[in-house]
């Protein structure tokens, strides 16, 4: 019966030693909605559907599931109640094909119980992937498959409980505009047969086109539900963060220099990229548009040496340069500050003097090979000062910072080494619309210190807020490089969308 | 517009469907190559080689104790994990068996059940230490690798008990139930075959993928990880009982100071047979192939007459080339970076 009560939480606390991450928050969901929870990192969502889906338990707080009293205590109990999540992470098996990931944990059986019926499991998977709409082939393998694909594999997984309630966690953070129409279609037809789906994401443009009404929550929190029809963009965000922010900036006007510091002509590579050239001058913010695989990454490991390039000539400062190793590029001074930054970027379990002075670590030890405590914990002092790092001292484990002052320790370590050219690849990940807006600030101090950046960037607001002049790629090609005052979002969405065909 | 997501498969551009399966298992048909060219190398050098006397005595019959340990730890391997324990597990259940079997006067099929059982009891102890105590399995079952190998030495007060007053022990490895196939060999083939089936065609194979693949997805998916796991290690450990009462048949005792540095062994067929230490991926059919070329090599370098000493010099290159090719070709398959 669409329209009502699917699933009501009242006042559900969490605490985690020292951090109370949801403090009597209340939420509920009708059958046949798309009920949006927003809020910044840390805010308490994840932990909120962690509870929903059986993987942490609440301290206090009722949970009324389809008019009973619920303990999810389990996510196999979850699921046999008829709440599935589709997480953040993708939580797939790459070994194994899409039926198996499917149907893990239920796959259908001979007679004996011991015995699988391999192709009972093909059958099932395709009938399943049929009502969705969804071309994918039962017998391939997940970990073959691009990112978007592996989605709608977990989107699957996710019907085939054929529960009441679909938690979405961030679906759309991989997937291209097509694919995001794509998933919004099968969203609005689970919704036409009544179920209920709870929708995280981080797209607030998003919720206006899918939503029916929208809950913010803040520092562990319930703030307000709303009606999406009721309410708009700006004010979704002032709630998240408590104040107001401006979605549509543009960057301050800039004098920039004619200064060539970085030249980059042709560049290929055996996979994507197709004769890429462009120049960086002194003291600008170039950035990178376009959609998942234009070759963006893929770009900017070549520039560094980290993937091996088939043709191409830089040149730093008028002079042609070699670059056949990350080595190469750190001594030229161009330091790439991933979007990964947990992986590529930091050791999450040493301090923060440790990962400032990481690149330079010669510079740090005398001639015994001794570590100089007192100028390390300098440059990490001067560093947290500078960037503004929020953070008891120099001695806090990394790990311990929020993803925001995370991405400064990054960026201390590239400055600690004297870096000229940062290249940025998605600079603000993962980081709180109250944080972005710092790590904006520090963008363009370091561009007026006279820093060049490359900015990667998927968000669109992002790069036109930030960017001097945009680049856009697209199927490995350099499309177009618009300067700021000609550009706007449908001017990039033509140049990233220009295939070949 | 169309509602559905646009996606090609390989298969489809692929066609031939002998071809798709050769480049698929390509890393079998190299192993089995290798295997070919080492086999003809020998040949060729001594003709004595390749006589049946040797292939079944001196090739297959020195395969079956790794062999069969092999074939058990590819299951734990394929989890990601490790079992240190096997080696001097075989030795335990070596000794339990005769115990039992010799001091009770017991049948001689009861020796199977005895070595599996133990065997399976102290792959369940490896499994639970591992999946409850949330151990390690290095850590894990290289303690249970040191006890078992002080509980072998105090049950057999330090000495081999023999098998001379159990009718028929030896004809277990030694007799010939078919032609003049060695029992042994057919031991290890049948488990073996038993195996496959296990790891390809049952829900705890599916399992045992699944767990070396995403252990946390698949427990998010609701499947009883900590469970499966007890019996994927238990698993492991009937394989290690039966390599027990097969060990015990070769030699007509059970020796309390043999078996240590047999898991070694049968890890390095493993990862010969191209099962990956990461988990998620692996063969029975790579192992037995794997724990063939580490025999066909000590055999043949043996009657080339090199010194022993040379011999784990020659294995230890032969596991770095076989990792090694196997990595050049995936990465040139483009299946890691």
């Amino acid at each position: 019966m669409a329209g009502s009560q699917l699933l009501s939480l009242e006042g559900v606390s969490k605490e985690f030693p020292g951090v109370k991450a949801l403090d009597n928050v209340r939420f509920d969901l009708n059958a046949g909605e798309v009920h949006a929870i927003v809020g910044e990192n840390g805010a308490g969502k994840s932990t909120l559907m962690k509870i929903l889906s059986g993987i942490y338990k609440k301290d206090t707080g009722v949970i009324t599931y389809q008019g009973d009293h619920v303990n999810v205590s389990s996510p196999h109990e979850a699921q046999s109640l008829g709440i599935s999540i589709i997480h953040q992470e993708l939580n797939l098996m790459p070994h194994l094909t899409v039926a198996e990931n499917i149907f893990i944990g239920r796959e259908p059986r001979r007679k004996s119980r011991i015995f699988l019926n391999n192709s009972k499991l093909v059958k099932d998977a395709q009938a399943l992937l049929d009502e969705l709409n969804i071309v994918l082939d039962p017998k391939e393998l997940v970990g073959e498959m691009t990112i978007a694909r592996q989605q709608m594999v977990e989107i699957a997984k996710a019907v085939s409980y054929r529960g009441e309630v679909i938690i979405m966690d961030e679906p759309t953070s991989s997937l291209t505009p097509s694919e995001t129409e794509a998933l919004f279609k099968i969203i609005n037809s689970l919704k036409a047969n009544g179920k209920g789906i709870i929708y995280i994401s981080h797209r607030l443009e998003e919720l206006d086109v899918i939503s029916d009404r929208i809950t913010v929550i803040r520092d562990g929190q319930y703030v307000k539900t709303m009606k999406t029809k009721e309410t708009s963009i700006p004010e979704v965000i002032s709630l998240m963060v408590g104040r107001k922010v401006d979605q549509d900036q543009r960057p301050d006007k800039r004098a920039l220099s004619k200064d060539v510091v970085l030249k980059a002509e042709n560049i290929s590579t055996k996979k994507l990229l197709k004769d890429v050239s462009f120049e960086l001058r002194k003291g600008e913010i170039l950035g990178f548009a376009g959609l998942m695989g234009a070759g963006r990454t893929e770009l900017a490991r070549a520039l560094i040496g980290a993937d091996p390039k088939t043709s191409g000539k830089v040149w730093l400062k008028g002079q042609e340069i070699s670059i056949k190793n990350p080595h190469d590029a750190v001594q030229a001074g161009i330091g790439y500050l991933s979007e990964d930054r947990k992986r590529y970027g930091l050791l999450l379990i040493q301090d923060i003097t440790f990962n400032v002075i990481m690149a330079s670590i010669p510079k740090y030890v005398n001639k015994f090979g001794i570590f100089k405590k007192g100028p390390a914990a300098g440059i990490a002092r001067d560093s947290i000062a500078k960037l503004r790092i929020r953070t008891p001292s120099e001695k806090q484990f990394v790990k311990n910072l929020s993803g925001g002052n995370q991405q400064k320790v990054v960026i201390a370590k590239w400055l600690a080494r004297d870096c000229e050219i940062l290249i940025f690849d998605e600079p603000t990940r993962g980081i709180d619309v109250g944080a972005k807006d710092e790590i904006y600030k520090l963008l363009t101090q370091l561009a007026n210190e006279g820093k060049s950046i490359i900015m990667i960037s998927s968000e669109l607001p992002e790069v036109l807020r930030m960017s001097d002049r945009i680049a856009v790629m697209c199927e490995g090609r350099l499309t177009g490089i618009i300067e700021n005052k000609d550009a706007d979002q449908n001017l990039i969405m033509q140049y990233a969308t220009k295939f070949r065909d | 517009m169309s509602t559905t997501v646009k996606a090609t498969t390989s298969e489809e551009v692929s066609g031939n469907k002998f071809m798709a399966l050769i480049r698929r298992e390509i890393g079998q048909v190299f192993a089995i190559a290798g295997l070919v060219i080492i086999f003809a190398f020998f040949s060729f050098m001594k003709p004595v080689f390749y006589s049946w006397a040797n292939v079944s005595n001196g090739i297959l019959m020195s395969t079956t104790v790794t062999g069969l340990l092999a074939v058990g730890i590819t299951f734990v391997i394929i989890t990601g994990g490790i079992d240190l324990s096997i080696g001097t597990g075989t030795t335990l259940c070596a000794i339990l068996v005769a115990h039992y079997v010799v001091g009770w006067h017991l049948p001689l099929w009861s020796g199977f059940v005895i070595g599996m059982s133990f065997g399976a009891l102290i792959g369940a102890l490896n499994g639970a230490m591992i999946a409850f105590l949330k151990l390690p399995p290095f850590i894990a079952t290289l303690a249970t690798m040191k006890a078992a190998q002080g509980l072998a030495l105090i049950i057999s007060h330090l000495t081999p008990i023999r098998f001379d007053t159990v009718k028929g022990w030896e004809s277990i490895a030694q007799g010939n139930l078919i032609g003049s196939i060695p029992n042994g060999v057919l031991i290890l083939f049948g488990a073996a075959i038993v195996a496959w089936f296990i790891l390809n065609r049952t829900v705890i194979g599916r399992y045992t993928f699944a767990i070396g693949s995403n252990g946390e997805a698949t427990k998010l998916s609701g499947v009883k990880v900590e469970r499966w796991l007890i019996l994927i290690y238990a698993l492991c450990g009937l394989f290690v009982g039966l390599a027990a009462v097969v060990l015990t048949a070769r030699l007509g005792a059970a020796e309390p100071d043999l078996g240590l540095g047999y898991e070694l062994e049968a890890i390095a067929a493993v990862i010969i047979g191209g099962t990956s230490l990461l988990g998620g991926k692996g063969t029975i059919s790579g192992t037995i192939i794997g724990a063939l070329i580490m025999a066909v090599l000590t055999n043949g370098l043996r009657i080339l007459q090199v010194q022993q000493e040379w011999q784990y010099v020659v294995v230890g290159i032969v596991i770095v080339i076989a990792v090694f090719g196997d990595n050049v070709r995936r990465r040139r398959a483009g299946e890691i970076s």
